[in-house]
């Protein structure tokens, strides 16, 4: 089978453009492909990072006089569209996944390496027809949940356009699902064994287990959402006798997990980084192997706590509140085994280390308020307001986008051979985490004293609290540009990396930087101890 | 090795004694105004202080150990081989549970005693029919209580406005006048899009959904004029969609009432 697979790779590969342009073309190639969601997702980051901008300048004011009020709305939708289909979840999944999971199993490519090319050239085609539509009769704006009956009364066009896209990158994402349970079941090296695989493989399994299981939920209720709108069809709209909150135990049924969608990859990801740069092993693999598990069957149950308000019988309140709660129980114990990680080793502070601590103390903050939220008479108050606003902006970007810099820090000498000028890395780092916390620490506050979310004007009261989370959010804006200054110096003239700067003992580390086409020059070198650090290990671990 | 531990009891003395200070001192929410609302605060302290005291501690534990552990210039090797420790993994699994089992019960309690956990029931004379679907909210009172005394509201939503109507003098308000001390039981239906209804100092919320009808049920403590909130996106104007509740004592009330009203009523 691997002979075919190479055999129609090669007849692939000389179809195909050599240098810059390959990242153009269908390659199969798994480390073209991670690179081109990196980029592709970059980019749609700095659209989506724009609308928040207009947002932030737009409530900088307490009256709407920013944007027009419908525009407002529709920016709202896209920026919280493209941050979580277009940026997060391809970035965290489609990125960094395709790039490390063939290193880590030891295999060539992905086990489907075709499906894998047409899971991401779905991606740029719906994120430009997503954005498109603002052009059209105006974009989706009946936020990134699409609740009916405000989906099915709004413009038409721009939600049936909205649909089409989260179909399309819905997907993208059940091709990458399928891609990656088949790859780390299927491809593993011979004598490789499952409890021997480095963390990200597990994290990777339980998202795409997520993925495939609740993905195909969120599509066919968008396909009954859009009946309802072209063909005048009764499922949610309540004038024909439709059940309006029944579109939302089945858009929560998927969208609930797609928060582990997001994290989940992001834990795996920390769980790389941190043990390289304190030259430890990671604490207590068994159980973050097993919390991996328990969160993703956890994360299946609990997706009516967004439901609270909506009308649900007490019982399952009650259910929904315990279930949510014990998430914190897996989740605290990564956290916990983090720490006792970076406690007695030797630790480099770095860029890629500066962005996962910060990852752990914004993700604990957003985790309290989190099991907060999940109490019923707490989250009676504060549900719909900028409490949640705050509370899942730290989970998904003080968590999850903290993780993807951390590892843009750590992985790029791997992709590029030069290495990330520390400078401009630990500039880059203070700013967004300043920013960060200015932007979104406040509006707990204002989420607790009567300010809902989704507003474009709001009491004068909350104005000058308002203000500072808008300075905020210039900082984080600001803090792109040495990013992008550092990106740019490096793969001009950047300092030679060598091919393994870190001394890291994962596979993807024991091959040249940049990898060659075939990821490894002879045979894949089988790594049964990826967390061998720690001094007595030192000779244990060689390349085989 | 002693004296290790007593810096460790210290530092861990420390914390709670701030999270408690920050918990108890820092007041971040609006003023109480309705029955539910002292209960409310009492569960946010509990959990501010919980909260407080997992955060300073991870905080702490992160910073300390990048400045103890910081690998220094010219320093080679590796830092200690340590794969894990089931005991303490155990602890770090069984705390937590133990914590978010008793945070569960606590808020269940909570809930119960804002009337949460009650059967729902509406005392209306217009009620349409006895089989009639009504969706869960929060319910102050057992059903004897709401037999005859509280005051019944029909609260109907549309984009962008609240619209009272007081069944008993056949009127329709745009601001909802309640005495206080009363119990207030509403019925809630939307004419359009799903909106909530929302009073920041009540610390109660209900979305109020087309063609489903929910019930909310309170009952106010202090006599002023609060905001009520729109908090479900209900198109361009949402962040407009505002009305006033204005609780006053009962003499107030009911010359506000016999103002209003249409038919010959008594309060």
């Amino acid at each position: 089978m691997t002979i075919s697979i190479d055999r129609q790779k090669d007849n692939h590969q000389r179809l195909q453009p050599n240098g810059w342009l390959r990242y153009f073309s269908f390659s199969l190639d798994h480390k073209v492909i991670g690179i081109q969601y990196m980029v592709c997702g970059f980019l749609f980051y700095l659209i989506g990072g724009t609308l928040a901008s207009a947002i932030r300048i737009e409530l900088a004011s307490p009256m709407s006089d920013f944007l027009p009020r419908d525009v407002y709305n529709q920016f709202l939708t896209l920026h919280g569209t493209i941050m979580i289909f277009l940026w997060i979840v391809p970035v965290v999944n489609g990125a960094f996944g395709n790039y490390l999971i063939p290193f880590y199993v030891g295999a060539r490519d992905m086990a489907f390496p075709r499906l894998n090319a047409v899971a991401f050239w779905l991606i740029p085609p719906s994120g430009l027809m997503l954005i498109a539509s603002y052009f059209v009769e105006g974009a989706a704006q009946s936020g990134w949940t699409a609740y009916p009956p405000l989906s099915i009364t709004t413009p038409q066009s721009g939600q049936i356009i909205w649909i089409i896209s989260v179909l399309l990158l819905g997907g993208s994402s059940i091709f990458g699902g399928i891609n990656f349970i088949a790859t780390i079941i299927k491809l593993r090296r011979p004598g490789l064994k499952l409890m021997q695989l480095p963390m990200y493989c597990w994290a990777m399994l339980g998202t795409s287990l997520l993925v495939v299981l609740s993905t195909p939920v969120l599509a066919g209720t968008l396909i009954l959402l859009s009946f309802d709108i072209v063909a005048h069809t009764g499922f949610f709209n309540p004038v024909l006798g439709g059940n309006v909150v029944v579109y939302q135990h089945l858009f929560w049924f998927y969208s609930h997990p797609a928060v582990y969608i997001m994290v989940l990859p992001a834990f795996g990801l920390v769980s790389e980084i941190l043990p390289v740069h304190s030259r430890k092993p990671l604490f207590g693999y068994t159980t973050m192997v097993y919390s991996i598990m328990g969160i993703v069957v956890l994360g299946l149950v609990v997706w009516a706590h967004h439901m609270f308000t909506s009308g649900t019988p007490p019982w399952m309140r009650l259910f929904f509140t315990i279930a949510t709660s014990f998430i914190a129980v897996p989740t605290g114990i990564k956290f916990f085994n983090w720490v006792a990680t970076l406690w007695g080793g030797k630790i480099s502070i770095n860029s890629a280390m500066l962005f996962s601590c910060g990852f752990i103390i914004n993700f604990v903050f957003g985790g309290i308020t989190g099991v907060a939220l999940a109490q019923v008479p707490f989250d009676i108050h504060v549900h719909d307001t900028y409490f949640v606003v705050a509370h899942f902006h730290y989970i998904v970007y003080g968590g999850t986008v903290f993780i993807i810099f951390s590892s843009i820090y750590h992985w790029f000498p791997k992709v590029t051979g030069k290495m990330l000028g520390e400078k401009l890395g630990i500039i880059h780092f203070a700013i967004t985490f300043i920013g960060f916390n200015l932007c979104f620490a406040p509006q707990h506050w204002l989420g607790l004293n009567g300010m809902p979310r989704r507003v474009a004007e709001y009491d004068p009261q909350f104005q000058f609290v308002n203000q500072i989370s808008s300075i905020g959010a210039l900082l984080m804006a600001i803090s792109t540009i040495p990013f992008l200054v550092n990106i740019f110096l490096s793969v001009r003239n950047g300092k030679d990396s060598g091919d393994n700067p870190w001394n890291a003992l994962t596979p993807e580390w024991l091959t040249s930087s940049p990898p060659p086409v075939e990821n490894w020059e002879g045979d894949a070198p089988l790594v049964v101890e990826p967390y061998g650090y720690g001094d007595s290990f030192s000779q244990k671990n060689k390349k085989i | 090795m002693l004296n290790k531990n007593i810096y460790l009891i210290l530092i861990i003395s420390c914390v709670f004694g701030i999270s408690f200070w920050i918990g108890f001192n820092v007041n971040l929410l609006p003023a109480e105004a309705s029955i539910n609302a002292p209960i409310y605060d009492e569960l946010f302290k509990i959990l501010f202080v919980i909260g407080l005291i997992i955060f300073i501690g991870m905080t702490l534990a992160v910073i300390y150990s990048l400045f103890k552990f910081k690998r220094r210039k010219d320093e080679i090797g590796d830092g200690i081989a340590l794969e894990g420790n089931l005991s303490l993994e155990i602890i770090w699994t069984l705390i937590p549970s133990i914590i978010v089992l008793i945070i569960g019960i606590y808020s269940y309690n909570i809930y119960d005693r804002m009337g949460g956990m009650k059967e729902l029931n509406h005392s209306h004379e217009m009620m349409s029919s006895n089989n009639e679907k009504i969706w869960a909210g929060i319910s102050q009172s057992s059903n004897n209580d709401i037999a005859n005394n509280n005051l019944s509201v029909e609260v109907s939503a549309m984009q962008f406005a609240f619209l009272f109507n007081y069944p008993k003098g056949e009127f329709i308000s745009g601001e909802l006048h309640v005495p206080v001390n009363n119990k207030v039981s509403m019925r809630m239906e939307s004419k359009d899009v799903i909106h909530a209804f929302w009073v920041p100092e009540f610390r109660i919320k209900q979305d109020i959904i087309p063609g489903q009808p929910t019930i909310l049920n309170f009952t106010p403590t202090k006599i002023g004029k609060y905001p009520i909130i729109c908090a479900e996106l209900c198109g361009p104007y949402h962040g407009g969609m505002r009305a006033s509740i204005i609780v006053e004592d009962e003499s107030d009330y009911k010359d506000w009432f016999n103002k209003n009203k249409k038919t010959e009523v008594d309060l």
